[in-house]
């Protein structure tokens, strides 16, 4: 059924939404498996970088098995995963970046504490990175910008994201009053700043409910935006059926490679991600919705849940993996981030950076052998596929003469995707990439291309051999 | 059109309303959707709409109906005046109400829901129309607005608003939107409960956001119409606590007589009994609540039918026009659109005109000379937005944004980019004079140069210009962001572009235009000149500050006559009457100028200076009269003479003088016509609103009488009160009205 999970999920969906919602930016990138037939993209004098491996942790629903848990602790089961994987000698990597959406004041440079507890070398420099859910794919650009740039040559990338507990302050005034009250001197100033205090200081902050600049939460951005596309309640439904139901064909097939299982202190090993449940569209029709209410169509079961998890993955020049003997996944050919209006197209991205990554790296939508898109809701989804389908779209909003075409279903996120599998926002954007690189190594294609819409902006990224 | 079979052809045009027929939902079940092509309430639209209503109750299978316009940016925006005004007795007005009244009755009594989706102005009749439905959803847009603005045009909302709204948002909250017609954005609407459902806007999708937004509503109206047709949604309201006490306590009588007695007081106190319009709200709604449903109806009709004959509608919606007339832009489209904006001087009024700027996304440089005086006028800006968001209708958002549009400087960076300059420095010509060289010096060929003066010739301040084609006089009223007049001044040398683009920059700025010639004190300084010298004089003869702010606030000012002194500054005041007096001569006499010398000598300035004819204090509401004036009245004391100094012969005293030099700027040329007349008079000095400006006063007390009044000062007083030669041509003959 939709269980309790989503019950869970609704019962803070009103302010848990927020990084979803948001970001200007949009990634796309592409990946490429082993040049083989087609035209190959190497560019001269660029080195050509690699992804060497990337593994996750299982993605949980928050509030189950990671709950107890901090970040930093999830961050570092997947860069152990990914040290034991691949065996590289840690004194190799020359730098660590991590993204992070929902910052742990403790641990605000994550990236760094969760090298150090992870056995890395305590030589290695790591940063956090922050750009809302396509914030590991901020880490891995970073990190391809530092080899391309000769800065090193060996770099991990990853993301972390704990929803099941986030930052709650103190009120703006009672913070103020405590500040102030450290450097009060005698007892009298601490006194009388201390009876200035009234009910109303309690009040907690939670983290913030909205778009900054727009104060409306993802959930109702992407109900807007389907309403915009008319995309119908029963296709973000079955949708997002789909994309369960793929899911847990993915699972059971032995398909999510990247995952690498972890021993939860005091709790058993988790080795499967639990988000995964397909459902009915009859039990998926009973649900209200979640944000426009009451005649809205996006609901609990057809948006992606709050989810725990981390990511990470190995990036080279590919000169240094052969080196090292390494056989590269895949190789990471071109990226591209594009932003626009935060209020009504703040999910469109990856509409807009498709194109723009393709022409950049001189290959058509027929060259793509795999999509991998960020799933955020499914009506995102949708109202995104539409957009690319519309040449009223392209010529309007886009400036182009034509539309770019919707990818073909049958190779567009066929192991599920951020609906099913869960979207621990900072780590999705590795997840993404490394199920693309396994898709194309499995189905023999050639390039694959990855697509994530953020608060604020999108990137994309194209995977070539 | 008859039965079902046209229906299934589709789409049934007529003249104001489009009925899109099968909106088929499952088998035989349909919701008709009626969607307007005008925005006003007719005559034609309404017997249409019966017409319609009618099949809708023939035909079975039409379950519900939505009702919607194409026009975009507004639902019905009201009656059509056109129709009230040819109506020659209050009996044809009040038929007018009755069929409306009708044609709601059946909407409200129908069997069938019909669902209301707004989108865009939902003003008047509009509204009333709206709460006759028995659904109401709106968009969640900025355009989208509900009020009922007849109290601003002297009238009562005519077709069951007084009856409905009570019953709908409960008394308190009815009369708050019946009293003051201010508008309602959806949201509060929706808080208030007279929305049911709120759609946001939507972005670009399929269609264009405005197009894909209104077939949106259509759709999700569509929905609620079913749902109600089928009972799986209701139309009752869950009332909030608040409101479900209100509502008990407005069920009993006794307190009910206490909310209409102190409505009632508030309202007098307010109008001075000069505006009848509200007054015959509270009794109308009075009549439904304690008398039961035929009699309110008949009360609205009747009340509705006498107020639209009344003179003072017959002002305010001579105002009314004459606003939508100065909105407009007589000297057409400007070569180059102003994009970049300079304002000099970070003063009040400068800091001001930056803000009415940047908030309409103009990119605006306000430069001052020193970095206090800039800082405070940066601050004014910030805090004019800030109150925005304070009150909601900003996001700290948005007023960061439009901030971003303002450069505060010291010095002429930028001024190579500027397409208008418009200098707002102290009221020296040398001064003037120097800044426009020096802007001269920097500024592109195209751009042009605005001077806010209130009473410095153009022409004067021109002639040190090298392009005084390019040269124009901006005046503004303080506080700029509140007073929604604009006076423009053009000399003999300003070309018609130049004027086309200072028109569309005060458009752009929300203003309301009038263009004048130049002339000493232009038009409406010019208009007051007289008027305060006589309020000078009446004082002299002994009344003291607070009788005479009582005696022309009773006439309809909103700001008494000793007040407005102060409130402009005596130093102002004095300047501005030396220079008139020099142009005009003894016709700008009466009040003695030493009067004015002394205050500015002692320090008593007016508000700014906490001191004038009364004492200002922070935070204190009741002002006291300044004692330290005695002494200064004293001295300058003339002897009353009792044959003219009633109270209403004081009130006439200072509006006679008013009204002749306005037609005097007619006769002259300074004003183009009576309409910019009027507007300017009420909307920049305060003119009573209920007499509809000067010239339309002439039209209704009569030029004859007016003339009488005149002759019979003169006579006391002499020249300045000789009537011009306009209103002698219009006194002898009786047919000639400055208004048709």
């Amino acid at each position: 059924g939709l269980p309790r999970s989503y019950r869970v999920f609704r019962g803070i969906s009103s302010w848990s939404f927020f990084k979803l919602a948001g970001s200007l930016v949009n990634i796309t990138s592409l990946l490429a498996v082993q040049p083989k037939s087609k035209k190959t993209l190497t560019k001269s004098g660029v080195k050509n970088i690699v992804v060497v491996e990337g593994v996750r942790i299982p993605f949980l629903q928050s509030g189950t098995s990671y709950a107890d848990l901090m970040p930093h602790d999830l961050a570092r089961a997947a860069l152990q995963g990914l040290l034991n994987r691949t065996s590289v000698p840690r004194e190799v990597v020359d730098y660590i970046v991590y993204g992070t959406v929902i910052q742990e004041v403790k641990t605000s440079n994550v990236a760094r504490e969760a090298a150090l507890g992870a056995g890395f070398s305590d030589k290695t420099p790591a940063h956090t990175v922050t750009m809302a859910c396509i914030s590991s794919n901020q880490a891995m650009t970073t990190g391809v910008g530092m080899i391309a740039a000769g800065q090193c040559d060996v770099v991990v990338a990853g993301g972390v994201e704990l929803m099941s507990d986030v930052p709650i302050r103190h009120s703006r005034k009672m913070r103020k009053t405590m500040l102030t009250l450290n450097r009060a001197k005698t007892l009298g100033q601490k006194l009388s700043l201390l009876s200035k205090i009234r009910p109303d200081y309690f009040a907690p902050e939670l983290p913030a409910v909205a778009e900054f600049s727009t104060s409306e939460t993802m959930g109702h951005s992407a109900d807007r935006l389907a309403a915009a596309f008319a995309v119908s309640r029963l296709e973000q439904d079955e949708y997002a059926l789909r994309s369960h139901t793929l899911a847990k064909k993915a699972q059971d097939g032995g398909l999510l490679l990247d995952v690498v299982p972890f021993k939860v202190p005091g709790k058993d090993t988790v080795t499967k991600d639990n988000g995964i449940r397909p459902s009915s569209m009859e039990q998926m029709g009973k649900l209200k919705p979640a944000f426009v209410k009451p005649y809205g169509t996006v609901t609990a079961a057809n948006s992606s849940f709050l989810t725990d998890g981390a990511s990470a993955v190995l990036l080279m020049s590919e000169e240094k993996a052969l080196a090292m003997g390494y056989k590269p996944k895949a190789y990471l050919r071109d990226f591209v981030y594009v932003s626009q209006d935060p209020k009504d197209q703040l999910l469109l991205g990856p509409t807009y950076a498709t194109p723009k990554v393709l022409e950049k790296a001189g290959l058509t939508m027929a060259d793509i052998d795999v999509f991998e898109f960020h799933e955020a809701f499914a009506g995102q989804i949708l109202a995104n596929l539409k957009a690319m389908d519309s040449d009223w779209f392209a010529q309007n909003y886009m400036g182009r003469k034509s539309k770019v075409g919707a990818p073909p279903l049958e190779k567009f996120n066929t192991w599920g995707g951020s609906l099913s599998l869960g979207h621990p926002f900072a780590a999705t954007g590795c997840r993404l990439v490394m199920t693309t690189a396994h898709s194309l190594k499995k189905e023999g294609g050639q390039y694959g291309l990855v697509a994530a819409c953020a608060a604020g902006g999108l990137p994309k990224c194209v995977l070539g051999p | 059109m008859s039965c079902g079979g046209m229906w299934c052809r589709g789409e049934l045009c007529r003249v104001g309303l489009r009925v899109k027929l099968p909106c088929l939902l499952g088998s035989w079940f349909m919701v008709l959707i009626c969607c307007f092509q005008v925005n006003t309430l007719s005559k034609q639209l309404s017997s249409e709409f019966t017409d319609i209503m009618n099949e809708i109750w023939a035909n079975e299978a039409v379950k519900s109906a939505v009702l919607i316009s194409s026009k975009p940016g507004s639902f019905i925006a009201g009656a059509d005046l056109d129709m009230i005004e040819a109506c020659k007795t209050s009996q044809e007005v009040a038929q007018l109400s009755q069929e409306g009244q009708k044609m709601l009755e059946k909407i409200e009594q129908s069997p069938k829901p019909v669902v209301a989706a707004i989108s865009g102005s939902c003003l008047g009749g509009g509204l009333e129309l709206a709460i006759a439905c028995h659904y109401r959803i709106a968009t969640k847009e900025k355009k989208t607005v509900l009020a009922t603005p007849e109290v601003l045009l002297g009238l009562l909302p005519g077709a069951g608003g007084t009856q409905r709204l009570p019953k709908m948002v409960g008394l308190p909250a009815a009369f708050d939107i019946m009293l003051t017609g201010r508008n309602i954005r959806a949201d509060r609407a929706k808080k208030m409960g007279l929305v049911d459902q709120l759609v946001d806007p939507l972005g670009p999708g399929v269609k264009s956001p405005e197009a894909r937004t209104i077939e949106y509503l259509e759709e999700v109206a569509i929905d609620f119409a079913r749902g109600l047709a089928n009972r799986t949604v209701s139309a009752k309201r869950s009332k909030g606590l608040m409101q479900k006490l209100t509502d008990y306590a407005m069920a009993v009588p006794f307190v009910r007589q206490q909310v209409y007695k102190t409505v009632e007081n508030k309202v007098r106190k307010q109008t001075k009994g000069l505006y009848p319009a509200p007054l015959k709200i509270i009794e109308t709604v009075k009549a439904g609540l304690d008398q039961g449903h035929d009699a309110g109806y008949l009360a609205e009709s009747q009340n509705f039918g006498q107020l639209a004959v009344t003179k003072e509608s017959k002002a305010l919606l001579g105002l009314y026009r004459g606003q939508v007339y100065c909105k407009k832009n007589k000297f057409g489209t400007p070569q180059q659109e102003v994009k970049t904006l300079a304002v000099l001087g970070a003063g009040l009024m400068g800091a001001g005109i930056a803000q009415v700027s940047v908030d309409k996304g103009l990119k605006t440089i306000l430069k001052d000379t020193a970095q206090q005086g800039l800082d405070r006028g940066q601050q004014q800006v910030f805090k004019g937005l800030n109150s925005k968001v304070k009150k909601k209708s900003l996001t700290s958002f948005e007023r960061d944004s439009i901030l971003s549009n303002l450069t505060g400087q010291l010095d002429y960076k930028g001024f190579e980019k500027a397409d208008m300059v418009i200098e707002a420095v102290f009221e020296d010509i040398n001064i003037k004079h120097k800044v426009l060289k020096e802007v001269e010096a920097v500024i592109p060929a195209h751009c042009v140069f605005a001077s806010n003066t209130s009473a410095l010739p153009i022409s004067q301040i021109a002639a040190v210009s090298k392009r005084p084609e390019k040269v124009i006089g901006m005046h503004y009223f303080s506080p700029v962001d509140r007073m929604q007049l604009l006076e423009i001044i053009t000399t003999d040398k300003t070309s018609q572009d130049t004027a086309a683009s200072a028109v569309a920059v005060g458009l752009k700025q929300g203003k309301i235009v009038i263009v004048v010639k130049d002339g000493p004190g232009f038009y409406t300084t010019r208009c007051l000149g007289p008027m305060l010298a006589e309020v000078v004089r009446v004082l002299q003869e002994g009344t003291d500050p607070k009788k005479i702010d009582a005696i022309s606030t009773a006439f309809g000012f909103p700001v008494g006559a000793a007040t407005l002194i102060d409130e402009v500054g005596v130093d102002v005041a004095t300047h501005v009457a030396e220079d008139l007096g020099k142009a005009f001569g003894e016709r700008f006499g009466g009040g003695s100028i030493e009067l004015f010398k002394l205050m500015v000598e002692k320090g008593f300035l007016g508000r700014k200076a906490g001191k004038g004819f009364y004492i200002y204090q922070e935070g204190v509401k009741n002002r006291s009269v300044n004692s330290g004036m005695d002494e200064i009245l004293a001295r300058f004391k003339l002897p009353a003479k009792p044959e003219v100094c009633t109270d209403e012969d004081i009130q006439m005293r200072l509006v006679t003088r008013f009204v002749n030099e306005a037609a005097m700027c007619l006769q002259e040329g300074i004003l183009s016509s009576p309409v910019e007349g009027d507007i300017g008079a009420v909307f920049g000095l305060g003119f009573p609103p209920c007499l509809g400006g000067p010239f339309r006063y002439v039209d209704s007390y009569g030029a004859k009488q007016l003339v009488d009044k005149l002759r019979k000062y003169e006579a006391v007083y002499g020249s300045q009160f000789t009537p011009c030669q306009l209103l002698l041509d219009y006194a002898n003959n009786p047919s000639k009205k400055f208004h048709q």
